[in-house]
């Protein structure tokens, strides 16, 4: 070939292999051809409110396609795309029960009555006039891990479906304890019952106590205003305790002698255990873990791996999670990030060679209560296989020879056939 | 003028003081009862049926009032259509019943619970438009399709509290829960 030839067939723009071949051995550039491109041009100008990278549009929460509405259900977090520990808050999992409402700050009253001296009402303005608290807490759905119940297990799971019902935020707001001081709390009250402003207008029953504790009527999440879906302008902030008795879009707190024993804890987030009968106010989130990388749906390659996951726990601080690389055989100590606050989600750690043999990874973790997690077997002989809530069993994720990641949970001897089945009774199913 | 700042000074310490010293911090605007009542306009009924209001509805009116309102969701008799179950069996339900088969007759516990979340949120969409006797006699007539009331029973503050929910008996309260809290007892 000679010189002129080779010329043609660049303008006709061969493949750069051919280039290579010809100009004698000249291995393919390593540097892929356009990532110095934006070296040689002026970029966007500022804006006032920031964008995430056109090229991060996939990490979206997700939203089943079986639901039967999107003004109520829940959508999850997308654990496995994201790092570090706290969720931003677009991403924040949500869950509704008569859709989001648009709530105007101007508009917006707190009513603290009942039980009460002196019945008061709150502006949004009020409320950011008193001492503040800034705190990490998690949040998560009673009804989170009902996607890993199935029997036989889902092998479509991710770490998503699996455990995307928990957020991790920053919440600032004015403890509860001020504003129902600043009211007077009558002798014998013993229970608070807090409306939201949605179209559900939903109420639960919370104990006195607990708020007096720790509670929070929050105003901010991650810094700046609460977002619509997650309470806008105020919500209640129960740390450790079930995402649904944190009710959003905060209205009203009635103060009473008795609990209320609404839908939403009598027909909903009431737990069937083994024996049959029904618990009832089940508030406290037991220890989790999940390892989100890898995890369902991966795909590794032999060599060095970070395995990373998450662990909360509503009792109190996470002290310890352990990583099984042989099926739980046998427990290694990952590594913690440390956690700014007791009650918020801690990133683990664990420094991992593959060998490219066919294995199955879990991860377990420890509050400093001494609480751990489950295996399905113990969970199952304590909760009803029909239960809806509280599903902390250990999750498990096979690595197959070909690297590709899926549920790594085991069917369970004597369980319905069709055990995914409950998962259309609540917010953690998906339909 | 700079004895003016120090008695200023002094005066908003005192003030100050004064404000710690109630444990207030005389923020908000106090209500009356007669405000309250203005703000409160889906008032919680509790489980020993205070907050249930005047008036009442018979299984009769209550199955027009389905009809009408309830049934393109729920189905025809409760059976369940695009949304929830409100009539299944067995009553109450055991560990062995699918949790899309939980309904009203056989796992809600309580039959105030029925009139407060249908005042509260329903209809789905257009919540809080039924009147109070509509509500009554939509109750009545749930109850009565799950076989927990008799057709002539008209449900009212008197009669809805003193129903009993077949699966109340399997009711219990989570004992780390009352553990933490000792004096807790469900209605």
């Amino acid at each position: 070939m000679n010189r002129r030839k080779l010329l043609q067939l660049l303008s006709k723009g061969a493949a750069a292999g051919a280039f290579v071949k010809l100009s004698g051995g000249l291995a393919q550039s390593k540097i892929p051809p356009s990532a110095t491109d934006t070296l040689k041009v002026l970029g966007t100008t500022l804006r006032e409110y920031g964008e995430r990278s056109e090229f991060e549009k996939d990490v979206i929460r997700y939203i089943s396609p079986n639901l039967r509405s999107r003004h109520t259900g829940a959508d999850f977090t997308p654990l496995e795309k994201l790092e570090g520990v706290i969720t931003p808050s677009s991403l924040h999992f949500e869950r509704h029960h008569g859709g989001v409402p648009n709530v105007n700050p101007a508009d917006y009253r707190l009513v603290i009555h009942g039980m009460v001296e002196r019945p008061l009402m709150f502006t949004l303005q009020d409320l950011k006039r008193f001492p503040s608290v800034t705190r990490t807490y998690f949040i998560e759905c009673a009804g989170n891990g009902q996607n890993g119940y199935r029997n036989p297990p889902d092998m479509t799971l991710t770490a998503t479906r699996s455990r995307g019902l928990v957020s991790n935020s920053s919440w600032t707001g004015v403890p509860l304890s001020i504003l129902l001081k600043e009211a007077g709390i009558k002798e014998g009250a013993r229970w608070l019952i807090p409306e939201g402003q949605d179209a559900a207008a939903y109420i639960r029953s919370l104990p006195l106590e607990k708020a007096l504790e720790d509670v929070l009527v929050a105003y901010a999440q991650n810094g700046e205003a609460i977002r619509p879906e997650q309470g806008y302008p105020v919500r209640l902030v129960v740390p450790g305790w079930e995402g649904s008795i944190q009710v959003k879009w905060l209205r009203r707190i009635q103060v009473t002698d008795t609990p209320v024993m609404s839908k939403d804890e009598t027909s909903e987030y009431t737990d069937v255990m083994a024996d049959g009968k029904i618990w009832a106010f089940t508030w406290v989130m037991d220890p989790e873990s999940i390892i989100t990388y890898p995890s369902g749906l991966q795909q590794i390659g032999r060599g060095f791996h970070e395995m990373r996951g998450l662990a909360w726990s509503g009792h109190g601080r996470i002290r310890r999670v352990e990583v099984s690389l042989d099926g739980g055989r046998s427990w290694k100590r990952a590594s913690l990030e440390p956690a700014t606050d007791p009650l918020s989600v801690v990133r683990f750690k664990y420094n991992w060679v593959w060998d490219g043999r066919e294995t199955v990874i879990m991860s377990r973790a420890w509050d400093e209560k001494g609480n751990t997690q489950p295996t399905q077997e113990e969970f199952f002989a304590k909760w009803a296989r029909n239960n809806r809530y509280h599903y902390n069993a250990i999750q498990a994720w096979r690595i197959g020879a070909d690297g590709k990641v899926i549920n790594g949970d085991k069917t369970l001897a004597g369980a319905p056939a069709q055990l995914g089945a409950v998962g259309r009774g609540g917010c953690g199913g998906e339909s | 003028m700079r004895r003016k700042w120090f008695y200023l000074a002094l005066l908003a310490l005192a003030l100050s003081a004064l404000v710690l010293a109630q444990g207030r911090y005389q923020i908000g605007t106090p209500l009356n009862e007669k405000e309250v009542q203005e703000w409160n306009i889906r008032p919680s009924i509790l489980a020993n049926g205070v907050g249930l209001p005047p008036g009442q509805g018979t299984v009769d009116e209550g199955a027009q009032v389905y009809a009408t309102h309830c049934a393109s969701c729920h189905g025809t008799t409760g059976e369940g259509g695009a949304f929830t179950r409100l009539v299944s069996e067995p009553f109450p339900i055991t560990k062995e019943v699918d949790a899309v088969d939980f309904a009203i007759g056989n796992y809600w516990q309580y039959a105030t619970t029925l009139f407060d979340y249908t005042r509260r949120a329903m209809p789905f969409a257009t919540p809080g438009t039924l009147s109070d006797n509509e509500v009554y006699a939509v109750v009545a007539y749930i109850l009565y399709q799950n076989g927990v009331i008799d057709e002539s029973e008209p449900m009212n503050a008197k009669t809805l509290p003193k129903v009993q929910m077949p699966a109340r008996a399997l009711l219990e309260l989570d004992p780390t829960t009352q553990k933490r809290f000792p004096w807790l007892k469900l209605p």
